[in-house]
């Protein structure tokens, strides 16, 4: 990963740490729903708060391809273009 | 190879944890409808105050004959498709008294709610169309995004100034068109849509508007079209759809709206062309359904009464609303799953059945029961229900 990337990984580990009840290990490998054990619901909020804090849109038609953290920090990334 | 079923698991075992504290919640078995308020349940005489039968309609005499009607003229079902041989006089006919109802010039059926939001919302737009949609919607409206291959973005509940922030920042949505979908009355927890501020951003950013008014309609506005009626903003909704299951008291939907392609969702929306057509009964049942809501305006009058009755009488008990607006919607806040199930089960075994609402069906992971009011409601029956919580989720525990 580039050091943006680890940025990007960071943040998102910040964010998702309100949705993460259980205390997870949050890594670049962690599957956002099946790790966390957070239905689809919280999975749409917490992509929310990461559009909120990178003033982008991450269009819910990704999510069905974006399971791991480093799968979401490319999209991230994307969007940031 | 993995058993396609064993990620079902941890579902089974928390409906399981479901019936062995009670009554199944999510299958439970109505065995006789005695009135469009009373039924038999667990072999018990039972207030119905969950069944979104809005306007009491179920048990109308002449939707009744309507529908005998057209069971000996038409028979039991019309085995084929809107596109085929599915299309009846009573179809048309209905479309027309919607039309007519609604004040718009295009009307189409569809089999059932849930269809035609999907319906509408995958004939409406398209690969290259952005969809913005409210994060409560329902799932139907979720899942006609979901088939019309559009670009979607999520918007937070009732926040007008989050969707002008994201339509702002989408800029690429390029050659393609905007719909922004609203609910009057969001299902679970019986808020409104604030049309009047949604209707700014539409000036301002621009965007096509489609109000789901399943819960709405024939029970808002001053000619019962529902939310956009209600505000005095209905010039602005670009398309209405609504359901035949609630207000109705029937099963279908419908979609409409003035646009002069309208009818092209005909030939394009696959929900209406790939299912069978509602039938006959049920159609003649709501066409004369949507007769007797503009005959009787008065029912929406005691429907309001009837809602303000229970909303009073619970906010009187300190429970906490799901809402702090009178609909016919409405839910109460309950600490967590199990106490939820077993606050259900003894009002059920106390007479009165109401919806529980669990996560993820509903919003921010909240334990709901969900009381929906009908004009056919007595005041005894309103009061019943009041006390019956009063003793149950007012006293906070599961037994009366």
């Amino acid at each position: 990963m580039s050091a943006s990337d680890e940025e990007i990984l960071s943040r998102l580990k910040e964010l998702l740490q309100k949705f993460n009840s259980k205390n997870i290990e949050l890594t670049a490998t962690t599957d956002i729903s099946t790790d966390l054990n957070i239905d689809s619901v919280a999975v749409m909020d917490f992509i929310m708060e990461v559009e909120d804090a990178y003033d982008i849109d991450i269009p819910l038609n990704v999510l069905s391809e974006t399971r791991t953290m480093r799968d979401l920090v490319k999209v991230v990334q994307g969007e940031l273009g | 190879m993995a058993d396609l079923l064993k990620k079902f698991e941890p579902l089974m075992q928390r409906h399981a944890a479901m019936l062995e504290a009670g009554s199944d919640a999510i299958g439970l078995v109505n065995e006789k409808i005695l009135t469009p308020t009373r039924g038999m349940i667990n072999g018990r005489e039972t207030i119905l105050a969950g069944t979104n039968n809005y306007m009491g309609v179920t048990f109308d005499e002449a939707c009744i004959e309507a529908g005998k009607k057209a069971l000996e003229e038409f028979g039991t079902g019309t085995t084929g498709s809107r596109i085929a041989n599915g299309t009846y006089g009573l179809h048309r006919d209905l479309e027309a008294e919607l039309a007519s109802f609604l004040g718009l010039d295009h009307c189409i059926v569809f089999s059932t709610g849930y269809a035609a939001n999907l319906g509408m919302i995958a004939g409406l737009a398209g690969p290259k169309d952005t969809i913005y949609l409210d994060a409560d919607s329902h799932s139907s409206i979720y899942d006609g995004c979901t088939l019309s291959g559009a670009r979607l973005v999520r918007f937070r509940h009732n926040d007008a100034a989050d969707l002008a922030k994201r339509l702002a920042r989408s800029k690429d949505d390029g050659e393609g068109g905007r719909l922004v979908v609203l609910e009057g009355i969001y299902s679970m927890m019986g808020d409104r849509a604030p049309m009047a501020d949604f209707v700014e951003v539409k000036k301002e950013h621009g965007f096509q508007l489609m109000m789901d008014e399943a819960h709405s309609f024939g029970v808002l506005g001053p000619n019962g079209r529902g939310l956009a009626d209600e505000a005095g903003l209905y010039v602005h909704a670009d398309f209405i759809v609504g359901t035949f299951s609630k207000s109705v008291g029937a099963i279908g939907g419908f979609g409409a709206g003035n646009h002069p392609y309208f009818e092209a969702i005909r030939h394009h929306s696959r929900p209406y062309m790939f299912t069978a057509s509602p039938s006959p009964a049920s159609v003649a049942t709501a066409l004369e359904a949507v007769k007797l809501l503009k005959r009787e305006p008065e029912r929406r009058e005691r429907l309001r009464e009837n809602s303000t009755r229970l909303f009073n009488g619970f906010k009187g008990l300190g429970l906490e609303m799901g809402c702090d607006v009178v609909s016919p919607v409405i839910a109460v806040r309950c600490p967590d799953e199990p106490t939820t199930i077993a606050m259900w089960n003894a009002l059920l075994e106390a007479g009165v059945y109401v919806n529980i609402a669990l996560p993820p069906g509903t919003p921010n992971k909240i334990c709901l029961l969900r009381c929906s009011v009908s004009a056919a409601h007595s005041d005894e029956e309103i009061d019943r229900i009041i006390e019956l919580f009063g003793q149950v989720v007012g006293a906070g525990h599961g037994s009366v």
